[in-house]
């Protein structure tokens, strides 16, 4: 018998043993809302299939098994990737009508990036960051810059698509943006962080909204900065390349060479998203089990013992900041190649909120947690709230409470806050929390300051 | 005998208040040197600035043979002073063995980008890390503790964590501030019995706050009493109790007479 096969017989006893009090829960859960369903006559072939799937993720405890912790990273994957080919064959859900779009999926995936991005910050390292949306703008303003007709007096192409060889203004490839994007939120990262991370807690949470807050005005006055236009104002750059890979490696290995005039241009955007997640996915997990990871959440802790114990404070709390600060600029930057313009509207400080919400919502410090609270709250964002608001309108609902038709994304703000309001008081450490997280808001961890001069 | 340390006319003033006043201290290699006093005398405040948590008012702190005043906590930590905490201050939700992966922290290299890499030679290290960090906890009386959150050991098994997260800094001078805080008798004569073993095996030198007199009595070379931020008194055991100032400060003037 093969060695691998006689480690699945080891362990059955317990694969069977973790799984039960799970298959039950599912039952609690599973069984009821079947009948509900067939009742109501929702219950379509598609619907059960997904509930299927979902269960065999979730039920076994697959970790027992040999290579078994790889089986539900796999699983969700796989129908993360394929999501496109199965989505217009999708049921309805009750209230919340279709799946979301793939376009919906794109602005999701772009959020989840950022969310885990900030994770690095809130999560890891303790920090709180209200200005996130500064690395974002920085991502976004970035690919403006090196991405379209921008810089009129110079006519630069390296890699940029679908625009002609005449075009003035840079062209780069979107890839190499990317990367730029990403260095120079980091840069911008490390040099906001190295005045304001001396401070602790509130006057850290301060002094980050400044910045996030000071990043919307450059960007809407930065059309005369110095005599130079760097922003173009309020009217925004557009319009921006699309991401491509070129007419060389299209003819070469099929490579799409211009997402924009793709006959599946969505999807491509989409699985192209969707591959930067799961980098940011990898390289968080990566940082969260390093030396770097512990030095983080040692701070979190206990600045003093952290300090006491050889962690340089600034530098390591510099690193975190200029960790995160990648993510939202490569985001941001990718952001702003999907919808082909950045604008300095989207800077205001309520993203940064949005963006904290769904690190909250999701379970601080934990990927899983914060891909599901960055995934709901962006789909309530982009479809969510309108299609409840349209189930609420065509089923009298809204007629019953309000006497009217309402238009529930108008409430955006105020629906998001009420959800933040629930999470805190029903689950304030989260839908998934990572196992740490859970233990410091049962019993509490308190950083008492002992320092009369902080230095580095 | 060399000294391992040399403070200076140490001196920290909070506003106008003299913590610590112009205190001249040594610490030879390899002893056991304890600092005692009454509550409020300045022990821990001189404690914090020999690791850099406080910045000296005036004065200057020599530790093998590097001017080390006012240098950041990290970096004296580098050099080769680990410390423990009055109230203990361990990593509450870390395991045990992460708890004194922390305290490695100096030891072992890896930014942000090796982090992300994983190359070959990280993975090596820190499974020797890991190892290294096992040992350690078992060496501190932590066997089969290793991934236990630090909050749920029991009191005695949270101070040994946080000798063992302090020996994991690979400390040349070992600061234990009121270690046997806490501790029944059983306990604290079989924490004086594991401090002498360190001294002994891995050439350690040991300054400690300390309440307990058994404790100083017992394993200390030298005592050195504080009282109202100064030095009052210093030597051995035996000389430091028969110090009449010394009396006078820890059990009132009505003993003395």
């Amino acid at each position: 018998m093969a060695p691998g096969m006689q480690a699945v017989r080891d362990r059955a006893p317990a694969l069977k043993r973790q799984s039960m009090p799970r298959a039950k829960r599912a039952a609690i859960v599973g069984i009821p809302a079947f009948f509900v369903l067939a009742i109501t006559g929702s219950a379509s072939l598609g619907l059960i299939v997904a509930a299927l799937i979902f269960f065999a993720l979730y039920i076994p405890a697959w970790d027992v098994l040999p290579l078994g912790k790889w089986i539900v990273p796999l699983g969700v994957i796989l129908i993360a990737v394929l999501y496109p080919v199965y989505q217009p064959n999708l049921f309805d859900v009750l209230i919340f009508g279709n799946f979301p779009s793939v376009d919906t999926g794109v602005t999701m995936m772009i959020f989840i990036m950022m969310a885990l991005g900030l994770n690095i910050v809130v999560g890891y390292a303790g920090l709180l960051d209200l200005g996130y949306v500064a690395f974002y703008a920085m991502g976004a303003y970035t690919v403006a810059w090196f991405a379209s007709q921008h810089f009129s007096n110079v006519n630069v192409h390296a890699g940029g698509v679908g625009t002609a060889p005449s075009t003035p203004g840079f062209h780069i490839s979107i890839w190499i943006v990317l990367i730029i994007a990403g260095v120079f939120a980091t840069i911008g990262g490390i040099l906001i962080g190295f005045p304001t991370l001396r401070l602790r807690g509130d006057y850290l949470a301060i002094v980050t909204l400044g910045f996030g807050e000071i990043m919307p005005q450059v960007a809407n006055n930065g059309d005369n900065l110095l005599g130079h236009n760097i922003t173009n104002g309020p009217q925004g750059i557009n319009p921006i390349d699309p991401p491509g890979f070129g007419d060389t490696l299209h003819n070469a290995v099929g490579l799409p060479s211009d997402y924009l005039s793709s006959t599946n241009s969505t999807r491509l955007f989409y699985w192209t998203a969707l591959f930067l997640v799961l980098f940011t996915v990898f390289c968080s997990a990566r940082l969260r089990d390093s030396r770097l990871g512990r030095a983080w959440i040692a701070i979190r802790e206990d600045e003093t013992a952290a300090a006491a114990m050889g962690v340089p404070l600034m530098r390591t709390k510099t690193w975190a900041y200029a960790g995160g600060a990648f993510f939202g600029g490569v985001a941001g930057a990718y952001y702003g190649s999907f919808k082909g313009g950045t604008f300095p509207g989207d800077f205001y400080f309520n993203i940064s909120v949005f963006i904290l919400c769904m690190v909250i919502l999701g379970g601080m410090g934990n990927i899983w947690g914060v891909i599901v609270g960055a995934a709901f709250l962006s789909y309530l964002n982009q479809e969510g709230l309108a299609n409840i608001g349209a189930w609420m309108n065509k089923n009298g609902v809204s007629d019953f409470f309000f006497g009217k038709d309402i238009d529930v994304p108008l409430y955006t703000s105020g629906i998001f806050g009420i959800i933040l309001v629930l999470t805190m008081l029903f689950r304030p450490e989260g839908l998934i929390p990572s196992e740490r997280r859970k233990a410091e808001f049962r019993e509490g961890v308190h950083d008492q300051p002992l320092y009369d001069v902080t230095h580095e | 005998m060399a000294d391992l340390l040399t403070a200076d006319g140490v001196r920290k003033e909070f506003g106008g208040l003299v913590a610590v006043n112009d205190v001249d201290f040594t610490i030879p290699e390899r002893t056991i040197v304890s600092l005692i006093g009454p509550n409020g005398a300045g022990k821990t405040t001189f404690f914090n600035m020999l690791t850099g948590v406080y910045k000296p008012t005036a004065g200057q702190i020599v530790f093998d043979g590097h001017d080390v005043t006012g240098k950041p906590p990290h970096a004296i930590t580098a050099r080769g002073i680990g410390r423990t905490f009055q109230n203990i201050r361990l990593f509450q939700s870390m395991t045990s063995i992460e708890n004194v992966l922390v305290g490695m922290h100096s030891r072992l290299k890896g930014g942000i980008l090796r982090a992300v890499i994983k190359p070959p030679s990280l993975k090596r290290e820190e499974i020797a890390a890991a190892e290294k960090a096992h040992d350690l906890l078992e060496f501190c009386g932590l066997r089969g503790r290793d991934d236990e959150f630090a909050r749920n050991l029991a009191y005695g098994d949270q101070r040994r964590l946080e000798v063992a997260r302090a020996l994991a800094t690979e400390p040349k001078l070992l600061l234990l501030d009121e270690p046997t805080a806490g501790m029944n008798p059983q306990e604290t004569a079989e924490f004086t019995a594991f401090v002498s073993k360190l001294r002994q095996d891995q050439g350690l030198t040991v300054l400690m706050i300390e309440h307990d007199m058994r404790v100083v009595m017992g394993i200390s070379e030298r005592v050195t009493v504080l009282d109202y931020g100064e030095k009052i008194a210093e030597g051995s055991p035996q000389e430091v109790q028969s110090d009449e100032r010394v009396i006078e400060a820890y059990l009132g003037t009505a003993a003395v007479t």
